[in-house]
């Protein structure tokens, strides 16, 4: 028997106050998550953060296949369709964290939640996570990371430009604390969400 | 026509379902949810030649798509009849009613006008796709702004958004789309059809019209025969539906307009209701990153060194280089007729960098065996030498399979990502 789920993430990567220049230090932009906004698919999510296409595609794709459990859905088909909304810095990572959120909304069961980091690296080695479009446009190198929840592990990175391998060590361990803010965030959301059911 | 229908979800039957319209940070990106469908509306402009029989008049592009998210049934490549009439409507209804001034979109006549594009994704398909695409491809159109150019003679000079402010279209109207569904041969109709009832309705009117109440489109598709007073009855209710309709729009478009100028938050990280359950904000925060340097210092100190990479390329001919070699074969012995020379080396391996190679190299190819092999041996195959170009061509690295490493290039390549930065 065929089973077909579709699991569709729909994300909008944007900051919403313009372009705020970053002060000193590392924060990660204001965030914003709706899930179940859509009411065809089985699940969806929204997830707003301040040709390449097909590697990206793979990319997310890659990820997903290493948490989702698939041997407990055999013969099936999981579609995750994620339509960018508009691209604020931080696409990949954004990516991640709707396609993560979408398929929690859905139901499909994951060894582990999740999610993406973008650190960039500029020419004075000075470390920003979360960068918008004009900051990875003159970073010198743009490091993504996907990390899982249960022991912050590296599940995909993705990097472009040029970096140190103490560099590479920083970024990875930035993305580490990162990542623990966005699990809070994800945590929190779906507390709220299931608190009335 | 029947007045105390109940729908299902409570309406009555002129009534449409609520009308929701949020603007995202870009100027010209918007999202309408018609009820529970959804389209996202985006407009791009660009300088290009104008069309040669159009020289002082610049160009619209309308693109309807049909996301995989919006229903089960929107596959790619098995939409194309829903997908090419909705297109063809909208068409009609913003193209042909000259809606958008095309004349202002000339720069220079013959040389450079603005192509302006119009972008529209349905997400979430809930019944009355029509209605909500028109809604969101003029809502989108009123709240774009194109960047300044000014001609002074020969001379044209195009603004960023820094510069000049940018410049919103001229638009005369704004052409909405209504849509009736008709049931038992006109018995019955409804305006706004959910998704439900347009499986199972008759036929559909679609009526375009701007708040003057002139028509710019009308269509009438599945074959229903409709009598001449219930169509002027229905372009009234059109005529009070759009009126309403372009109430909201105008006042959506000015309330993001002030949010703007005050300098407040805007976007569509904003329009999400803090109130509703499902979603969820938080702000800015920092992190804490002073113990990034020492534990990365400590990851690097504790781990091995990158191992040595001895990369020593065999050339076999100019184009064609070897680096590694290939791994033993793990499938066990083959006979000797099953081995393939898919190599296509030349006789000879000339050896870069003066460094003597093993005997006992293994060249991978499929089926190869434990005994090293020797290209120029193979008595089955013909061997035909290409004469090397002067300026042999460089060849790009294919990818490593996991047995074999086949790196046909002529230098050594770095890997990137995986592998630590060797230099």
């Amino acid at each position: 028997m065929e089973e077909e789920m579709h699991t569709d993430a729909k994300i909008r990567a944007e900051s919403g106050t313009g372009s705020s220049p970053r002060g000193p230090g590392c924060s990660l932009r204001h965030f914003a998550c709706e899930q179940n906004l859509l009411s065809r698919p089985d699940g969806s999510a929204s997830f707003l953060q301040g040709v390449a296409e097909k590697s990206r595609e793979r990319l997310i794709r890659n990820t997903c296949e290493a948490v989702v459990l698939g041997t407990l859905h055999p013969r099936t088909s999981i579609t995750v369709v994620l339509q960018v909304v508009s691209d604020a810095g931080s696409l990949l990572a954004c990516c991640l964290n709707a396609a993560c959120m979408a398929l929690v909304d859905a139901g499909v069961p994951m060894r582990a939640l999740f999610c993406g980091v973008t650190c960039a690296l500029d020419s004075d080695g000075t470390l920003v996570l979360d960068p918008t479009s004009k900051q990875e446009k003159e970073a010198r190198a743009v490091l993504t990371f996907a990390l899982d929840s249960v022991e912050r592990k590296l599940l995909m990175s993705s990097t472009k430009g040029l970096y140190s391998d103490t560099e590479l060590q920083q970024c990875l361990a930035a993305a580490q604390a990162a990542s623990q803010h966005v699990f809070r965030f994800y945590r929190e959301s779906l507390q709220r969400r299931y608190s009335k059911s | 026509m029947n007045l105390c229908l109940q729908r299902l979800d409570g309406r009555q039957t002129y009534d449409y379902r609520n009308i929701r319209i949020s603007f995202g940070t870009d100027y010209g990106c918007c999202i309408v949810e018609l009820g529970k469908t959804r389209v996202l509306g985006q407009v791009s402009c660009e300088l290009v030649s104008p069309k040669l029989n159009r020289a002082t008049e610049g160009i619209l592009f309308f693109n309807l798509e049909l996301s995989q998210m919006a229903a089960p049934a929107f596959e790619p490549g098995r939409q194309s009849d829903l997908l090419v009439k909705l297109n063809r409507l909208l068409e009609r209804c913003l193209r042909n009613s000259k809606c958008i001034d095309t004349e202002s979109l000339c720069v220079v006549a013959g040389e450079k006008v603005w192509q302006i594009r119009v972008d529209l994704h349905l997400l979430n398909h809930d019944g009355n796709i029509i209605d909500a695409a028109s809604i969101a491809a003029i809502v989108a159109l009123c709240h774009f702004r194109r960047p300044d150019v000014s001609v002074q003679g020969d001379e044209v000079t195009l603004y960023t958004p820094e510069e000049r402010d940018p410049v919103p279209l001229s638009i005369h109207h704004m052409p909405i789309c209504v849509s009736f569904a008709f049931f038992q041969q006109g018995t019955y109709l409804l305006v706004d059809p959910n998704e439900r009832e347009e499986r199972v309705m008759d036929g559909l009117l679609v009526i375009a019209m701007n708040k003057h109440r002139e028509i710019c489109t009308i269509q009438s598709s599945g074959g229903i025969m409709l009598l001449k007073d219930q169509v002027l009855r229905c372009s009234k209710i059109a005529g009070v539906k759009v009126a309403e309709i372009t109430e909201l729009i105008l006042k959506a478009l000015e309330n993001d307009q002030k949010v703007r100028k005050e300098g407040g938050k805007f976007g569509f990280a904003e329009s999400i209701a803090n109130q509703r359950i499902t979603a969820f904000k938080m702000e800015k925060a920092p992190i804490d990153t002073s113990d990034v340097e020492e534990k990365a210092e400590e990851i690097i100190a504790e781990a091995e060194p990158p191992s040595e990479v001895v990369s020593t390329p065999v050339l076999w001919t100019p184009g064609t280089a070897q680096i590694g070699e290939g791994v033993e074969n793990s499938w066990g012995d083959l006979e000797d007729s099953e081995k393939e020379d898919d190599e296509g080396g030349g006789d000879q391996a000339i050896i870069l960098d003066s460094i003597k190679m093993d005997t006992g190299v293994e060249v991978s190819d499929i089926g190869s065996q434990d005994a090293p092999i020797i290209l120029s041996d193979s008595e089955e195959e013909e061997m035909i030498i290409l004469e090397p170009d002067k300026n042999p061509k460089k060849i790009r690295t294919q990818t490593t399979s996991a047995k074999q490493e086949k790196a046909p290039s002529k230098k050594p390549v770095k890997r990137r990502k995986k592998k630590r930065a060797a230099n």
